[in-house]
């Protein structure tokens, strides 16, 4: 079976951002950028199907502009046998995300769609319950565990109060878990082959997509600054501290 | 459409009584309704919650209590409630649809919202306006105020920002609904709960987490041990559930549970970013930590630059 992954190109997770002066948004000039974690791990799934014999194919997908072939070419360099990045210089929100990779479903028929659970800059956690809306596929999020078996695939979810395994019918979507995999790391050789790999481009437009936002960011804004605490010497003090000063015991 | 300006939270619960949560998710839908006039449904969705119904229309301020009780809707699967929503954001009319971010209904919106046709705002965590909201972005290190122009706004609620409302005082109307059939494309398979005596992270007054300084899960119960003496709840940073110290229902974090007790203390956590992001706002920080540089310090009330395996036995001795 085909298996596509959706990656995006975010801030590198160890940059602590700032708000820009203006607060309109957070500083993105000259940060180092990276493959959202989350997505790592979705690629490092799709490889381990493959390379379990289940995936025939791995499509890796980005939306974004031409930076964005960067994460995809990590991708490719991973293990993906080809790229597609739908090229825009907006932002588009976690919908139409959603309805360009529907298209992209649509086009490429895949039997499992595999999305990071969450991307580390909007936090938003939306894209993949949205997009197996639209394809109306069912879904599998927050996955720790996931193993196909026929038409089948059952995955083991991350929730509030522990784990839950459902089952789902293929094709459907998958996103993942911290705990899914640990993502590899791509070879010297394979980052060299991975410049001939295919990376197709496409526009919104050409998808007949439109992107248009729904939402309007008014204002980005620091969020309030916890007054500078102390040091205390001892366990004692501690607990007095707690006791008498902060009246939590 | 006689509803228009209506909201409607989506209850939850485990067919057996509702979670502490939704009374924090009620009280952002009493925030809104305060704005907009709109009067506040709350929906049920299950199988057997008959009790969970008794329970909900005693809650004040909500006017309505829509009850969709069917063998479908057993385990909530998102395949099953999506289509219960849309029809009852359709038809009832309403302007907001709200949810707790809990792994439920962080599962369930965005489906409802795609199938809308609308955005949702995610984790919100204050109501500003009827269509204008605060969330956190960037791990919480920003803010951003957001504006919907959709007629139908979909939103998530961070419950750590909003306080809980009364548990009794209402008197809503119980509305029965039909369930729907199963959709057919997905089964629940089974699950393993954490059983514990302790209150759940979310909701606990006092919490203790350990890090990557605890070496080993080993370790862990000295900190439950302190745990008893102060009725609280365990918690971990991603770095202690990464090494395979703890199960990831435990983890406080950006990509875990967002938490705000009234005391957090943090146990051999250096303070990562993504850990600040799940527990910054809680009223009292205690951080015990043998780096006197560790992060956790930038945001501890109290801080103990201290080897946590004297410190907890020490602790536990004198909270006795």
């Amino acid at each position: 079976m085909k298996v596509l992954v959706a990656i995006k190109r975010v801030v590198d997770a160890n940059v602590k951002v700032r708000v820009k002066a203006d607060n309109t948004a957070v500083e993105l000039a000259n940060v180092k950028m990276a493959i959202n974690p989350f997505c790592e791990i979705a690629i490092e799934e799709a490889l381990r199907l493959r390379e379990k014999g289940h995936a025939t194919e791995v499509l890796v997908v980005s939306i974004g502009p031409d930076a964005c072939q960067e994460q995809l070419r990590t991708a490719l360099a991973l293990g993906a046998d080809r790229a597609l990045q739908i090229q825009t210089d907006e932002t588009p929100e976690s919908l139409a995300v959603a309805k360009l990779l529907n298209a992209v479903v649509e086009r490429e028929q895949p039997q499992m769609v595999i999305l990071g659970k969450q991307s580390i800059d909007g936090d938003n956690n939306q894209t993949g319950q949205m997009l197996a809306a639209l394809a109306n596929m069912p879904q599998g999020t927050f996955a720790s565990e996931v193993n196909v078996d026929g038409d089948k695939v059952y995955v083991t979810r991350e929730i509030d109060g522990g784990l839950q395994t459902v089952s789902l019918s293929l094709p459907a979507i998958v996103t993942t878990d911290l705990r899914l995999n640990e993502p590899r790391y791509a070879s010297l050789p394979n980052i060299m082959k991975a410049k001939r790999k295919p990376l197709e481009s496409m526009t919104p437009d050409e998808l007949g997509i439109d992107i248009s936002p729904r939402l309007t960011t008014l204002a980005v804004n620091n969020p309030p600054e916890r007054a500078a605490g102390v040091k205390v010497a001892s366990v004692s003090e501690l607990v007095e501290k707690l006791k008498t000063e902060a009246g939590v015991l | 459409m006689s509803n228009s300006n209506s909201i409607l939270v989506v209850a939850d619960h485990d067919n057996n009584q509702l979670k502490a949560v939704t009374m924090n998710c009620l009280q952002a839908a009493a925030e809104l309704s305060a704005k907009t006039g709109g009067s506040v449904d709350l929906l049920i969705a299950g199988s057997n919650c008959q009790a969970v119904a008794e329970q909900a229309k005693a809650l004040p301020g909500v006017t309505r209590v829509l009850v969709a009780d069917g063998e479908s809707l057993t385990h909530q699967l998102p395949e099953d409630v999506t289509p219960l929503l849309v029809a009852q954001a359709k038809e009832g009319g309403y302007s907001h649809l709200l949810a707790a971010a809990t792994t439920t209904g962080k599962n369930l919106m965005p489906r409802v919202a795609a199938l809308l046709d609308v955005a949702q705002i995610s984790d919100i965590t204050e109501v500003v306006s009827e269509d204008t909201f605060v969330r956190p972005i960037y791990a919480g290190n920003a803010l951003a105020t957001v504006q919907s122009s959709d007629a139908i706004k979909v939103i998530t609620v961070r419950t750590t920002a909003f306080d809980a409302i009364a548990s009794e005082g209402g008197s809503a109307e119980v509305v029965s609904l039909s369930a729907p059939s199963a959709s057919g494309m997905s089964a629940f398979v089974g699950e393993e709960l954490s059983v514990s005596d302790r209150p759940e992270l979310t909701a606990a007054r006092v919490i203790i987490s350990g890090g990557r300084g605890m070496q080993s899960g080993e370790n862990f119960p000295l900190l439950e041990k302190v745990a008893d003496k102060l009725g609280a709840t365990v918690g971990a940073s991603r770095a202690a559930v990464d090494a395979g110290f703890v199960p990831n229902d435990m983890q406080v974090g950006q990509t875990g549970k967002i938490v705000a007790p009234e005391l957090y203390i943090a146990v051999g956590i250096s303070g990562a970013i993504q850990h600040l992001a799940g527990m910054k706002d809680s009223r009292v920080i205690v951080a015990i930590n043998k780096d006197d540089e560790a992060p956790i310090f930038n945001v501890a009330d109290y801080g103990l630059v201290a080897d946590l395996f004297e410190v907890l036995p020490e602790l536990e001795a004198q909270l006795s």
